[in-house]
């Protein structure tokens, strides 16, 4: 690949044996990474394959734990943002941080220099959103506009402190397909001027479209450079999920049960503007079976968990059945009297109060279901504490939850043991159907085969699971069959040991109806 | 007649108005302090004695503002330093207020106080009607008018007002551009208590030029009703007190005059008036999202 060679002119920034450890795990190691002038430049890569942090030290946001940072040939030392910026680097981030009540001007105003007068900042934004086909009305208050409009503000405040890098974090996770490709000839003019444009994606075909060259992460480590144009999507999902752990497959258990969880035909809209309408939704798992439900981050799967859990309910009861009954239109306690069970993804605050102690959220989340063994008293709903604080034990046992003291509050306990603990809570009532949203996100190998073991587990002894997930090793691992997300759609399952790595990692870039013949042409 | 009742009005709406600008002031930078009536109170006191042992008003006007700061400072340190609630925080400064200003002025009650002479402004105070209404005025009614022109332009015209709305709308991200909130935050507060100090003097040397025990009688907690009447804006504030001021001066008329209402419906009046144009005004939401500091109330601890 003579393309994967550095560019013939001196870069503009360049990174060499970058590391970056939490703890003892790397998040990037060894990174090497050259960004020519004038060229953009595509940082590929899975959830987690350490992008993130890699920009993070790029802008001064995370202190290197090893490698150094060259601008222009010099090596130089990022302490801050602001530093940052000093070296020509400007950054537009995936989560924005823009006063609401304030209007466009005001909040470019507020982070340049106090020389400048608040009409003059307003004319100036507004002559560079015009340059740049970035429409914006200086005067428009940020509360009322779109996720699109509001990148362009971070965008416009970037390019008023006139860098030479542009970093942006997955910009188009937000946008809508218009406003992506008003983006991208934003992108493009800025190339002309000699700008260059580090671009955080996992989304294939835009990288393709737009970018230069390619780095492609993966595990915290550089798995691939190329130029995006000269490869297939297939290829370049190939380098992001990594070829070597294709060969894990797993056999359909022969015997399945009746369909314990059955969504029909079920469209929600979204409730608030950063949310995914649901569209059309069809699923069906039997006792035996685990659905993993693939996908990138923010294309509806917190949207379908809730209604799934009944956290929000949608109007059509028929539309969710559990246990052939209809439920859509009840909610998370009455589903769990089915014998269902949930673990929703933030594990602070939504599956665990963070302040009270294990067993006090052992009844938070089963003082319904369970209200005969942990309440007594009638109407009075006295608590049985001794009966909770051994059910809390006989949990922590099961999953090897490893914990100071005898019941610590949930927040003293590290991440995978707080997940091992929550989804041991669920198991505990050995459900018959359970519904996890990202089981091991941002938990340590141990505890993620321990939760996934459990989870295959419950499947074999007749129960039915839905995981959703953006880790492709673990949709691997569990599934018996597989569905990807996109857009807030549901594809149709595929057996699990029909489906290669590159044709979900497809499915998942955005590329609904290619999928077949792309990858096959990949073989 | 005429002239004689919206005189009182205007007297009845000023330190509704003072008051409740500056803890809008002290509301946009994100915090919010229930303790108006208590910095009010004791701005009435204070400049009460400080009238009554310098024999001149004007000095008893400054110390009504030194006294309602201090006392705010009070409370900024609580919360802001000690990151204390600041809902009950303000409580406690209200119940202290009404203590502590009872104890300072229990030798004044009963003094015949000294009255703050109006100004006269020439030729514009000859105008028939206006001019004996607007232009031959105490100073703090002048000054009333001068804070909510000045405010409004400190808000959304200058800089330094720009980077408070910011704090109040998201102290985070405002620490993270570099803006001092805590430090912001204890002059708004300050401000703030100056302000209700500056009311309550009204109180004590316009109003009813004597101390009284308690005699802000729920103006502060009226002024802070306001405050959310008016959508955190300085004009509406002052469209706000007047209404207050008018309904409360009309009922009393009206209770006068001996119409078959009972009095105690129309002594409730006023506040009632003010809920339901609250409602009615809240029901803006955009208005109101817009207007509402995001961080109200929220303690603001840096990361460090």
């Amino acid at each position: 690949m003579t393309v994967s060679e550095g560019p013939a002119v001196s870069p503009l920034l360049s990174v060499r044996g970058l590391t970056k450890y939490f703890g003892n795990f790397a998040a990037c190691s060894g990174i090497d990474l050259d960004i020519a002038p004038g060229e953009i430049h595509a940082l590929l890569g899975e959830n987690g394959a350490g992008k993130s942090t890699l920009v993070k030290m790029l802008f001064g946001i995370l202190e290197p734990s090893g490698g150094e940072i060259l601008s222009s040939g010099q090596a130089v030392v990022i302490r801050s943002p602001s530093e940052a910026r000093s070296f020509g680097i400007g950054m537009v981030f995936q989560h924005f941080s823009l006063f609401e009540a304030l209007t466009v001007g005001e909040n470019i105003a507020l982070s340049l220099d106090p020389k400048f007068s608040l009409p003059r900042i307003s004319d100036e934004a507004a002559r560079l959103s015009h340059k740049y086909g970035l429409p914006l009305d200086p005067k428009a208050h940020v509360a009322d506009l779109s996720v699109g409009e509001r990148q362009r503000i971070e965008i416009v405040r970037a390019l008023l402190q006139n860098p030479k890098l542009i970093i942006l974090d997955e910009p188009t996770s937000v946008l809508t397909p218009q406003e992506a490709d008003r983006l991208f000839e934003t992108l493009l003019k800025l190339k002309t001027e000699g700008r260059s444009v580090l671009y955080i994606s996992h989304r294939l075909e835009e990288v393709r479209r737009i970018c230069d060259r390619a780095t492609v992460l993966r595990h915290g480590k550089v798995t691939g450079r190329c130029d995006p144009r000269q490869e297939t999507p297939a290829s370049l999902a190939r380098m992001m999920v990594g070829a070597d752990v294709a060969g894990v497959s797993r056999g359909t258990s022969s015997e399945l049960g009746d369909v314990l969880i059955e969504v029909t035909d079920l469209s929600v809209p979204a409730r608030t503007p950063f949310a995914v309408s649901l569209r059309a939704i069809d699923m069906q798992v039997r006792a035996g079976e685990v659905l993993a439900i693939a996908g990138v981050a923010g294309n509806g799967q917190g949207e379908l968990f809730d209604v799934l859990s009944g956290e929000y309910t949608v109007p059509e009861n028929d539309a969710i059945r559990i246990r052939g009954k209809a439920v859509g239109t009840v909610g998370i306690n009455a589903r769990r009297m089915l014998g269902a069970g949930f673990v929703p993804e933030e594990r602070h605050g939504h599956a665990a109060v963070s302040e009270m102690s294990l067993s006090d959220n052992l009844l938070l989340a089963r003082s319904q279901p369970d209200r005969r063994s942990f309440l007594s008293g009638g109407v009075l709903s006295i608590v049985r504490h001794s009966s909770v604080r051994s059910a809390a034990k006989r949990i922590c046992e099961d999953m090897d939850v490893r914990k100071s003291g005898d019941d610590p509050s949930a927040g003293s306990l590290s991440g995978g043991n707080l997940q091992k603990f929550i989804v041991g809570r669920e198991l505990d009532r050995q459900p018959a159907v359970l519904v996890v949203n990202q089981p091991t996100w941002g938990v340590d190998a141990g505890a993620a085969s321990r939760i996934r073991q459990a989870l295959v587990d419950l499947a074999r002894s007749g129960s039915a699971v839905v995981v959703i997930s953006q880790d492709l090793d673990e949709i691997f691992e569990v599934a018996t069959k597989v569905s990807v997300i996109s857009e807030g759609r549901l594809s149709p399952s595929f057996a699990a040991h029909e489906l290669s790595l590159e044709q979900i990692g497809l499915m998942m870039g955005g590329i609904h109806d290619s999928t077949h013949s792309e990858a096959s042409h990949a073989h | 007649m005429l002239e004689a009742i919206l005189l009182t009005v205007i007297t009845a709406a000023t330190p509704l108005v003072i008051a409740a600008l500056g803890e809008l002031v002290t509301e946009r930078s994100g915090v919010l302090n229930l303790g108006v009536e208590g910095m009010m109170i004791m701005g009435a006191v204070v400049a009460f004695a400080a009238t009554q042992i310098t024999g001149t008003p004007y000095i008893g006007v400054l110390a009504g503002i030194a006294a309602g700061a201090a006392f705010s400072l009070l409370f900024g340190f609580l919360t802001l330093t000690l990151v204390a609630n600041q809902v009950a925080t303000g409580l406690a400064l209200t119940i202290l207020g009404l203590g502590l200003s009872g104890q300072i002025g229990e030798s004044y009650v009963g003094q015949p106080g000294i009255k703050l002479q109006p100004i006269e402004i020439p030729l514009l105070a000859d105008i028939p009607l206006l001019g004996p209404l607007l232009f031959r005025q105490d100073l703090i009614f002048y000054l009333s008018i001068a804070l909510v022109i000045g405010i409004h332009w400190f808000l959304f015209r200058s800089r330094t007002g720009l980077k408070m709305r910011a704090i109040g709308d998201n102290h985070a991200s405002a620490h993270a551009l570099g803006i001092n909130v805590i430090r912001t935050r204890y002059l708004a507060v300050m401000f703030g208590g100056a302000c209700a100090g500056l009311a309550g003097a009204q109180l004590s040397l316009v109003y009813t030029p004597q101390w009284v025990e308690n005699m802000a009688a729920g103006r502060g907690w009226i002024a802070l009703a306001l405050v959310v009447f008016a959508s955190w804006r300085p004009l509406r504030v002052l469209a706000g007190g007047y209404l207050f001021g008018a309904v409360s001066i009309g009922q009393l008329h009206a209770q006068a005059f001996g119409i078959g209402i009972p009095s105690q419906f129309l002594s409730a009046l006023p506040y009632a008036a003010t809920i339901v144009v609250l409602i009615i005004i809240s029901h803006n939401r955009r208005t109101t999202m817009i207007n509402t500091p995001a961080s109200l109330g929220k303690p603001f601890v840096p990361e460090r």
